[in-house]
């Protein structure tokens, strides 16, 4: 089928390409767009490492057509930190913590944990890890991750307190 | 890695999904969550010629009560079929099973329709609906119908479902108040299929079990409705030979595949398990 | 305190320097998504490559179609064995001295082997290219089993070796053999044997597996043809050596040859060889003038890339009855699979399996491996093994523990009473290794202390009791390992990899305002070399390691260097590194005598500064040290600040550990609960902790991996069962417990800061920890030994054939 003319948002920029209805969101957005945070390190939706956030949803970018994603909202790990650069907490927490070694799961990962922590902003160790079983990584036993994940939480947690 | 090239459509009404449907024939399919068929796709094992997406089709995606039943779109997400506050008070087996079926990102797209729909008898829903004594409205462009879910599954992707017609929604009857329910689900890891599972739903009444259902997951070509083995419960006090008997009389009918979960024998095993497990916790939770 | 005002303590802390929990460097690239991956790497006009593979795992090829592929627009070119044989590139030279096949010729060996190789605009253009080839195979009786290789009735495999007498490593005895090896002394090992109050003899096998890491493997060619330039960016643990072979096979200079190993997504031995799709789009670069990329899939890496293990290892182990240890023999059959690609170097097809006498004191000891041929995927040395040391480590720690079950004896007991004992060091062993430090009682006492392990064996009674009296349907397993590795490959005297020997390498160049860069021949995966070498350099010269930059990985900037595999960046590029910053400090004394008109014995070193003996006020420190190297050096000496350091490293390095784990198992289902997993490793000094325990936290996963679910099975027509990761067993969080870390410290004599390496000893240590612990919940009912992994079916079915599960 010819190519399609996709809109829709990443990292709250509006973007257009043209895509054949079959290429995996994964693609357009690492060849297309140079967003080249998600990764993939699977052919069978397994590994998470290509995960986005897509319209409030963590979703494995390989496993959605560019054409079902027109109109969505889509945040990556490179949209994760402030305009002007602040690192979000998970972001912070993950080099505290030693969360990633080398480094290839580390985006769909914290892109994940963003969305877990807004499902569950207190979760137990336990909760996190089945909040991550969707991410594989094989450096780092997840341990650190977890870790991370907690800190993250409780500095979140905190702010908002101390907002309210 | 890369599928096949398709010709890709996106309905806005249902009767232009089915109309869809209807013109391309075996060379369409409907897309739901995708996390069924975009991996098929994707390793070039399924290649549909038109791709209809559903998405755009809210009318499919409510969770309600009507009467004595509850109504799920085929659309509702394994997610929100999690955080459904109707279906936790009234049918927590479906969150419970939810949660076993594979990882969070995969929750989020794939649905009831789907997962039910496929006839992959990896799928955990399949038994629960059995279980549930579900219904599945059916329709295509000459209407509607209604299909039993104990009905519904012929083969390995062989169901009810003709060509031209789309899952739309399932039906449960409400579980009484105060049933018993389980499932209980073996597998290698967080995401695999089961290596056996059982789902089932009973109810007591003064300590004796006045209604038992159980089915089983992937140990055969489809679910399998094990009508037998609640039988065997119904008119017990639930004691151990009660539901020994229950366990055997699943496994009798258990067929497994030989795979990497394990051989035959042993996954005939574990259905016997997770069955006995299954009925344990539901015969604690029973009022 | 010193004159400016600044604490000793104050330097140190901002030195973060050799032992400190310095964050890495490399994290805010990685957590920000800005990482540059080989798939990240977009070039004007670059095309995209794909294979065709081979379904049959052995085939002959009758013909290929390409007429419907070359038709599609936007294909470029097809490549097959044809179109590489005038350039003699079809078959290329492996780390084993063997050859294999880049494109299948008349043949095909495995499933998944390289057939043709498609050129096109874009990957999907490409796969739908792929599909469009025609071969036409002509099927041919597959060899699973190595047991079965050298049979009179063995299929023959490789035609191009047919009726060769000797291969690399000496005589073959059949069309299917690669080599015997052989080490130790089999008189004296044989006597032991036969004269032994009590032997163990038990068959133990480490299955096949792979490394798969998360990023698979790929490059990005680039061929300038007007000048002659050829660059390849590529998932290379060993760039430099790439560059060599890559100029040896094809004949363009190594001056104008480019490696760079970018970032990559974890190695673990499966990055290390060079691979057909490198060849084939370095070809079809230099043909089509463009760069081509080439990045497999995650089923492609499974099928075809660097698996690990195939060890078929029986042991004899002679004691006597009060459990002194006094004979070992081992035979191996080794599964090599289609073309020996076993990534040892030369002079040891086994690698070192030879340090299978681990930690004990064993008086003779005699071991053979044989090496054969099956239609499998080539590969072997990989996944964390230290060459061959985890299969080694593995064997020793299962005979052990079936020694103990048949002397009656408490595992932890009959290994303390054969210890090498720390007065016995260096210890040169019956196998011919010389470790160079070790104190293993204490770390094996204070693992027991840790873990409570006599309370833990008082809980193992009452659990045995309880469960034969019907009461649980669980049976509770500890397991010890008490692992001695070896790393740091090598001493040129002994190892090289084709011939290039294994050495590292540091150059060091500071800057006038005192910051540095530092380049070393090794490579990271994940280890953050940019953090920890850096520390290593910061104690060493006294510039702070946030002042410091350390690259590597392009063969234009880089010193030689053997690259990063075995846990052989901290023993021999960190002596490099350690040795080049000596240098540098010793040129900066010797100006810093000048400044202060002293004599060079007048000075002595304090953190960061060189200070007058018995005038600390009078003082220069590195920073200031630096600039005047730009403009104050004393006459003769040439200006600058700069060192190289090539380090031949006198001998290996001997990591140790004590490991100690405990499972539940549930007898019913055959799942095994890791209740709790203590690892106290002592790697010599340790550099950063941090980085060390998340080392050994990775390592442990990957060893529950293989322990309780991971292989590589193959069926008798040769398919690959695990080739996705729907079957290939990787652990999720929810799998995976947290593991306790502890550590004693026993420097390496040898080493300039002492430093032995750590990176694989988990993986080394963890599978016979867990190993032992499955094993341990049913020895006793009789129970030798279990083969791994200790999957779910496979320990109902032990449970099963010892009648404990009423079936």
């Amino acid at each position: 089928m010819a190519k399609m003319h996709l809109k829709f948002t990443v990292n709250g920029r509006a973007v257009e390409t043209l895509a054949e209805p079959r290429m995996l969101l994964i693609h357009v957005l690492r060849e297309q767009l140079a967003i080249t945070g998600p990764h993939i390190g699977c052919d069978t939706s397994h590994c998470g490492a290509c995960t986005v956030d897509m319209n409030g949803k963590s979703v494995k970018s390989c496993t959605v057509f560019a054409a079902q994603a027109n109109g969505a909202e889509i945040v990556t790990i490179e949209g994760l930190a402030a305009p002007d650069g602040t690192l979000h907490a998970l972001q912070e927490a993950f080099r505290e913590h030693h969360g990633l070694q080398c480094g290839f799961c580390t985006p769909g990962m914290i892109t994940r944990a963003y969305r877990l922590l807004q499902e569950n902003p207190k979760p137990t160790d336990a909760e996190i890890r089945v909040g991550i079983s969707g991410n594989l990584c094989r450096c780092t036993g997840y341990q650190n991750i977890v870790k991370a994940i907690g800190a993250a939480a409780q500095r979140l947690n905190a702010s908002k307190e101390a907002a309210a | 890695m890369i599928p096949a090239s398709f010709e890709y459509h996106r309905p806005r009404t249902l009767k232009e999904a089915i109309g869809l449907l209807e013109a391309h024939g075996e060379d369409a399919r409907p897309l739901a969550g995708g996390h069924s068929l975009i991996p098929m796709m994707k390793l070039r094992l399924a290649k549909p010629g038109h791709l209809v997406d559903l998405q755009d089709l809210a009318e499919l995606r409510s969770i309600r009560s009507d009467g004595g039943s509850l109504v799920l779109g085929a659309l509702v997400t394994q997610h929100e079929m999690i955080h459904s506050e109707l279906l936790t008070a009234k049918c927590p087996i479906i969150r419970e099973t939810s949660l076993l079926i594979a990882d969070p990102q995969v929750r989020y797209c794939g649905t009831l329709g789907g997962n039910v729909a496929n006839g992959d008898p990896g799928n955990d829903m399949p038994a629960l609906m059995m279980t549930l004594g579900a219904t599945y409205r059916l329709t295509g462009a000459r209407g509607e119908r209604d299909v039993p879910a104990r009905d519904f599954y012929q083969g390995i992707y062989a169901t009810a479902l003709k060509a031209g017609e789309i899952l739309t929604a399932v039906h449960i009857p409400t579980p009484p108040d105060r049933h018993g329910y389980a499932y209980e689900k073996q597998k290698r890891k967080v995401g695999d299929y089961a290596t056996a599972a059982a789902a089932v739903i009973l109810s007591l009444s003064g300590g004796t079990c006045s209604a038992a259902a159980i089915s089983l997951t992937n140990v055969a070509d489809t679910p399998l409705f094990a009508r037998d083995a609640g039988d065997a419960l119904v008119g017990s006090r639930l004691d151990d030979a009660a539901i020994a008997e229950a366990a055997r009389r699943a496994q009798r009918i258990a067929r497994p595949a030989s795979d990497g979960r394990g051989p035959a024998d042993f996954r005939k095993h574990v259905a016997g398990i997770m069955v006995r497990r299954a009925i344990a916790r539901a015969k604690q939770r029973a009022g | 305190m010193s004159a400016d005002g600044d604490t000793a303590q104050a330097r140190t802390q901002k030195l973060e320097g050799l032992g400190t929990r310095r964050k890495r460097v490399e994290d805010a690239r990685f957590t920000q998504g800005k990482g540059n991956y080989v798939d990240d790497l977009k070039l004007p006009g670059m095309l995209f490559g794909d294979f065709v593979r081979s379904p049959y795992g052995h085939a002959r090829v009758k013909s290929i179609n390409k007429d419907a592929a070359l038709k599609l627009p936007g294909v470029k070119a097809v490549l097959t064995a044809n179109d590489l044989k005038p350039l003699k590139l079809h078959y290329m030279p492996t780390l084993a001295g063997d050859v294999q096949a880049v494109l299948a010729d008349e043949k095909v060996l495995f499933q998944g082997q390289e057939v043709a190789f498609v050129v096109a605009e874009d990957r999907y253009i490409a796969a739908d290219a792929v599909d469009l080839i025609e071969v036409e195979y002509e099927e041919l009786p597959a060899l699973r089993d190595p047991n079965k290789s050298m049979t009179a009735d063995a299929p023959v495999l490789r035609d191009d070796l047919k009726g060769k007498t000797s291969g690399a490593h000496g005589p073959r005895k059949h069309d299917n053999h690669i080599f015997t090896w052989e080490v130790g002394d089999a008189d004296a090992t044989d006597k032991a044997l036969r004269a032994a109050e009590v032997v163990a003899k038990e068959l133990i096998v480490y299955q096949r597996v792979h490394p798969c890491p998360l990023e698979t493997c790929g490059c990005v060619a680039s061929m300038d043809k007007i000048n002659g330039h050829l660059t390849v960016w590529g998932t290379f643990q060993a760039p430099h050596a790439v560059r060599t072979v890559a100029s040896l096979i094809s004949g363009i200079p190594e001056h104008k040859i480019r490696i760079i190993s970018p970032d990559i997504g974890g190695g673990f031995g499966n990055k290390v060889g060079v691979y057909p799709g490198y060849i084939c789009s370095i070809v079809a670069s230099i043909v089509l003038g463009v760069p081509v990329k080439w990045i497999e899939d995650r089923m492609e890496n499974l099928q075809a890339t660097a698996f690990a293990r195939d060890y078929h290892m029986t042991g004899e182990i002679a004691a006597t009855r009060d459990g002194r240890i006094t004979g070992l023999r081992c035979h191996v059959l080794a599964d090599h699979g289609a073309f020996d690609a076993c990534a040892d170097p030369t002079k040891y097809p086994a690698g070192f399996f030879s340090i299978c006498t681990g930690s004990y004191d064993i008086p003779a000891a005699h071991v053979t491996v044989e090496g054969v041929y099956t239609n499998k995927a080539p590969g072997g040395v990989a996944y964390r093994c230290s060459f061959r040391v985890t299969e080694a480590s593995y064997f020793i720690e299962r005979m052990i523990d079936v020694l103990a079950r048949k002397l009656k004896m408490d595992p932890a007991e009959l290994r303390r009473k054969n210890f090498i004992r720390k007065e016995q060091f260096p210890y040169t062993s019956a196998l011919g290794w010389e470790y160079d430090s070790g104190d293993y009682v204490t770390a094996l006492d204070k693992a027991m202390q840790a873990v409570g392990y006599k309370e833990l064996r008082e809980e193992q009674r009452r659990n045995r009791d309880a469960f034969a009296r019907g009461e649980t349907r669980k049976l509770m397993g500890i397991g010890v390992s008490f692992f001695t590795e070896i790393v740091g490959a090598g001493p040129i005297k002994n190892c090289d990899i084709l011939g290039l020997g294994m050495f590292d390498s540091c150059e060091i160049r500071v800057h006038p305002t005192g910051s540095a860069i530092a380049r070393l021949g090794t490579i990271s995966q994940g280890q953050a070399h940019a953090t920890t070498f850096a520390q290593i350099l910061a104690t060493e010269i006294g510039i702070p390691a946030s002042n410091i930059t350390v690259e590597e990985g392009d063969t234009d900037t880089a010193p030689y260097g053997l690259g990063t595999y075995g846990s052989r960046s901290t023993p021999v590029a960190g002596a490099a590194t350690a040795m080049a910053g000596r240098k540098i400090r010793a040129k900066a004394q010797m100006i810093a005598a000048y400044l202060l008109e002293v004599h060079d014995d007048d000075l002595e070193w304090d953190i960061d500064r060189f200070r007058v003996k018995g005038a600390p006020e009078r003082f220069k420190t590195m920073a200031e040290l630096a600039f005047a190297a730009y403009n104050k050096v004393p006459p003769g000496m040439e200006p600058g600040l700069e060192a190289v350091s090539y380090y031949d490293p006198p001998n290996m390095t001997y990591p140790f550990g004590a490991y100690i784990c405990v499972v539940d198992i549930d007898i019913d289902t055959g799942v095994t609960q890791v209740r709790r997993f203590y690892a106290l490793d002592d790697c010599g000094t340790r550099i950063n902790p941090m980085i060390i325990e998340g080392q050994v936290h990775g390592g442990l996963t990957e060893a529950l991996a293989i322990a309780m679910g991971q292989e590589m099975d193959y069926d008798e027509l040769g398919n690959l069962r695990n080739a996705s990761l729907l079957d290939f067993f990787l652990p999720t969080a929810v799998e995976t417990p947290t593991w306790e870390t502890d550590y004693t410290t026993t420097p390496s004599p040898h080493h300039p800061i002492g430093a032995k390496g750590v990176g694989e000893s988990p993986n080394v240590g963890g599978v016979s920890a867990i190993s032992n612990a499955v094993n341990d919940a049913f020895a006793h009912l009789g129970l030798t030994h279990m083969q791994m992994p200790h999957d779910h079916w496979r320990v109902w079915k032990t449970a099963e054939r010892l009648k404990l599960t009423g079936s």
